[in-house]
């Protein structure tokens, strides 16, 4: 698995030190278009990591992406694509004034024949000081590489299979299970 | 609906638990007719697996009828009679096109957490633990299969439950374990354990041309079985088991060797009791003793065929004994569905009917009772299979 701070390979960290830096990679058996297709649409974002609860297209290159934290709080900003190469990259970070100021890309590059195409997320988030930034902590966990990770194979399976793998909402044993059950009849 | 969860080591339970329901496009809904107790899920009622968590329901060998699918499935339809491959794979990942099913990238939602354990995570499975995503089992009376358009294989009316419910897991478990040894005419396999996987195994290494198949074990019944399969038999108890396989092949060994015992191996002497008591206060996650000895048994450019389960950290394998013999291993969960057809077609030929493993069938509610009955190989028990619609 890939660790926090992994080696970035293209570019410098944009918050050095202070930030938390994620760089995780998947490969996808889709073709490249559609990769980038969908990471092209920032709306598409909240399907496959839910976290971010709305993105709003503002503008040409603008977008305003609310994020909800654990706690019930919520932190909006305004984000900006500034790199926007076709099938291979799109970066973005959040405007001057961001509670959480934060930045991410995504390159695309076809895998060897037969395994589809890698795709490398990078994320960089600068915790604030204060609830929020203590939220965002939480939020990232102790290896903020395994909570990025999750959602990359998110997007895999969504990708690959046209739904995300899952087992909530399915029966147990467990109390509540069964409260719930009581409740129903 | 009525279920069998998972109440802490030691501990099943019959309970009621809400219907499943599709939560995905891809899923199905099935009514459960047939489920069986296996030797994996002695692994969870023995505590010897982490994750698994109080209320989680069993089982992973099922089959039923379709009652309700998801809105993306076109290949099934209410009221299509299927089996359940344990191993729940996308079909559209790298592995899947490889058939490679036990090893799919999308099957499970808790892929992060086996990477941590295993480097990378394998797929998910039913009944198992949260590892392998912790998707709720089949040991109920309904069950909902995600990727039921690549999981539910049809199985037709002329063939009975009994005849077909070990499509599911066991009997390919046992087939893939013979073709992972690659026999060529006049091998020897050697198979440590006479369990309902080597009964498969040892069946399925003569159908791919095994000459001689050696089944280990000292329950008498299963080896009473193991014979009846036409295999030779030796008990670990009693017998030098490196000594006696040198005898019976020339001097050479046995060509190829499967350990269908996996972790929680029984035997005898001294490297017994250090994993008894290694696995017991955790030094050991799995206990080896029968893999130790598959080991050295085999014969030098031989292959290792590993269909038991093992979960974590094993100790004291003489890997030098592999090492110098240049031995070859292969293991895994079974590639299910990819196998399907072909094992059909045995049965539809009458080169094999698998249902000669069962012992026992009984009501779903006897299920706690059974995993005692299985586990201390009381009563003949070999192999369990629960019935949903049989009166208590």
């Amino acid at each position: 698995m890939a660790q926090a701070q992994a080696q970035a390979p293209q570019e410098s960290s944009k918050y050095p030190e202070k930030g938390i830096k994620v760089v995780k990679s998947v490969t996808i058996n889709r073709p490249i278009e559609d990769l980038y297709a969908f990471w092209h649409d920032p709306t598409n974002y909240p399907a496959v990591m839910d976290y971010i609860q709305s993105v709003q297209v503002t503008g040409d290159k603008t977008a305003h992406w609310t994020i909800k934290l654990p706690g019930g709080i919520k932190s909006e900003f305004d984000v900006e694509v500034y790199t926007d190469v076709p099938n291979e990259v799109i970066s973005w970070r959040s405007l001057e004034g961001s509670e959480i100021q934060n930045a991410g890309s995504v390159r695309f590059k076809p895998a060897p024949p037969e395994r589809g195409n890698e795709v490398q997320l990078t994320v960089e988030f600068v915790p604030p000081a204060g609830a929020i930034g203590n939220a965002l902590t939480k939020l990232l966990g102790d290896v903020p590489a395994q909570y990025i990770a999750k959602y990359l194979y998110q997007f895999k399976q969504k990708m690959e299979t046209g739904e995300t793998a899952t087992i909530e909402g399915q029966p147990s044993g467990r109390s509540e299970a069964k409260k719930e059950e009581e409740v129903s009849q | 609906m009525r279920a069998v969860t998972f109440q802490g080591k030691g501990h099943m339970q019959v309970d009621t638990v809400p219907d499943p329901k599709i939560i995905n496009p891809r899923d199905s809904i099935v009514q459960i007719t047939s489920s069986c107790i296996c030797g994996s899920d002695l692994h969870l009622y023995d505590g010897y697996i982490p994750t698994v968590e109080h209320g989680d329901i069993m089982g992973h060998e099922f089959m039923g009828v379709i009652v309700e699918t998801g809105s993306a499935v076109k290949n099934l339809k209410v009221g299509d009679r299927v089996i359940v491959p344990f191993t729940i794979a996308c079909g559209e990942c790298y592995y899947c096109k490889h058939d490679l099913h036990s090893l799919c990238d999308n099957s499970n939602p808790n892929a992060v957490a086996a990477e941590a354990m295993y480097g990378y995570s394998p797929a998910g499975l039913f009944g198992y633990s949260h590892l392998f995503g912790g998707y709720a089992g089949g040991q109920a009376e309904y069950a909902r299969v995600p990727f039921s358009d690549v999981g539910c294989f049809k199985i037709p009316d002329d063939l009975t439950d009994d005849q077909t419910v070990f499509l599911t897991d066991i009997y390919p478990t046992g087939f893939m374990a013979a073709e992972n040894c690659d026999i060529k005419p006049g091998d020897t396999v050697a198979i440590w354990g006479c369990g309902p996987v080597g009964q498969f195994a040892i069946r399925s290494a003569y159908l791919l041309g095994a000459k001689q198949v050696v089944a280990i074990d000292r329950v008498p019944e299963r080896m009473d079985m193991a014979r009846q399969g036409n295999a030779e038999t030796l008990n670990y108890e009693e017998d030098d088991i490196i000594d006696a396989l040198k005898e019976m092949t020339g001097g050479r060994g046995p060509d190829s060797v499967i350990d269908a015992v996996g972790m929680e191996a029984h035997g005898t002497g001294v490297g017994f009791l250090y994993d008894r008591l290694t696995q017991a206060t955790m030094m050991q996650t799995d206990r080896p003793t029968a893999l130790r000895q598959v080991l050295q048994a085999c014969r030098k450019g031989g292959t290792v065929s590993i269909p038991g389960v093992y979960g974590g950290i094993i100790d004291k394998i003489p890997m030098g004994a592999a090492f110098n013999k240049g031995l070859t291993f292969k293991m895994g969960q079974t590639h299910v569905q990819p196998l399907l057809p072909k094992l059909m077609q045995y049965i539809q030929n009458g080169d094999i009917d698998p249902s000669f493993v069962i012992t026992h069938r009984v009501p779903l509610e006897r299920a706690p009772e059974m995993y005692k009955t299985f586990r201390e190989k009381e009563d003949g028990c070999i192999k369990v299979v629960l019935k949903p619609d049989m009166v208590a």
